[in-house]
């Protein structure tokens, strides 16, 4: 397992993790020491350029947003295709290349049809 | 050293998966989703599937927890209350039918199954990535091109759904 081949692979991302975690937890309990406290109401209150908040933060949101999360799931699932692709082409040859080009093209039908229908639009 | 880091994530793993129902806020829900799914990239790469690791967390924790976030503010749904809501007593009825068939199915499956012979010997040293490629652009290739036609629908299927409504606002 993990621990018998290489683990030493992992240093670099355990070191990511633990600056990332160490940066947000260090920043926050200094913040948190050294900054004086003194909350009232009005300093509580949500600020929305110096007007009086009208009504509730959570409205609807535009279902392009969902077209557009979609569009991005296609796509990246794609380059999820593209990536091992990629790392044996030399070994699949021209073979290869084919085949990938045939998956592209399938999902190149799909671009265009969300370029032709407007989806990508945003006014 | 594995067991600790097995405890871990499958703890980790079990506990935010438990916040996910607990939480009565849906965006509480899906962040606590975004934490279980990265553990189970964790879990991917304790049993040196690295490339399903990296899968993961760029298609789960990257694209689908986004779409759940999406579908959750599109819905707009309201929260009161911060954990658990009250399920009725058919859920309740649902939920240990399936507790029994997972237990079920955890005592009557064989865990260390006989694995099939890898299918080019000739390139034994390969990595995850080269290993998965090589099998799925070969032996899978159907399957491969089919996933695309999949792609296709679900693309083509979200701008049919949305459609007339994309002039909105």
């Amino acid at each position: 397992m993990f621990s018998q081949s290489h683990p030493e692979h992992y240093v670099p991302i355990f070191l990511f993790l633990l600056v990332a975690v160490g940066f947000g937890a260090v920043s926050l309990t200094v913040g948190k020491l050294i900054r004086p406290k003194n909350p009232y109401k009005d300093k509580n209150a949500p600020y929305e350029c110096g007007v009086p908040p009208i009504n509730d933060a959570r409205e609807r949101f535009s279902v392009r947003y969902y077209v557009i999360a979609m569009l991005f799931l296609v796509f990246d699932v794609e380059v999820v295709f593209l990536y091992p692709w990629a790392v044996d082409f030399d070994r699949l040859g021209l073979f290869g290349l084919v085949e990938m080009m045939i998956f592209i093209f399938i999902l190149l039908v799909g671009y265009v049809y969300a370029w032709k229908k407007e989806a990508l639009e945003w006014d | 050293m594995q067991m600790a880091l097995f405890a871990y994530f499958g703890g980790a793993v079990v506990l935010s998966a438990l916040f996910v129902v607990y939480f009565r806020n849906p965006i509480y829900s899906a962040m606590s989703l975004l934490a279980m799914f990265m553990h189970i990239a964790g879990l991917y790469v304790i049993l040196e599937a690295e490339f399903l690791a990296g899968v993961q967390l760029l298609v789960y924790a990257g694209a689908i927890l986004v779409l759940y976030l999406f579908v959750v503010m599109l819905l707009n749904v309201q929260s009161r209350g911060r954990f658990l809501q009250r399920q009725t007593p058919l859920v309740a009825v649902i939920g240990i039918f399936a507790a029994v068939d997972v237990i079920a199915l955890l005592l009557h499956t064989r865990f260390y199954p006989e694995l099939p012979a890898i299918p080019h010997p000739g390139v034994p040293t390969l990595g995850n990535s080269e290993t998965i490629g090589m099998v799925l652009y070969t032996q899978y290739l159907f399957p491969f091109e089919i996933a695309s036609l999949v792609l296709l629908i679900a693309l083509v299927g979200a701008i049919v759904l949305a459609k007339g409504k994309l002039k909105y606002r």
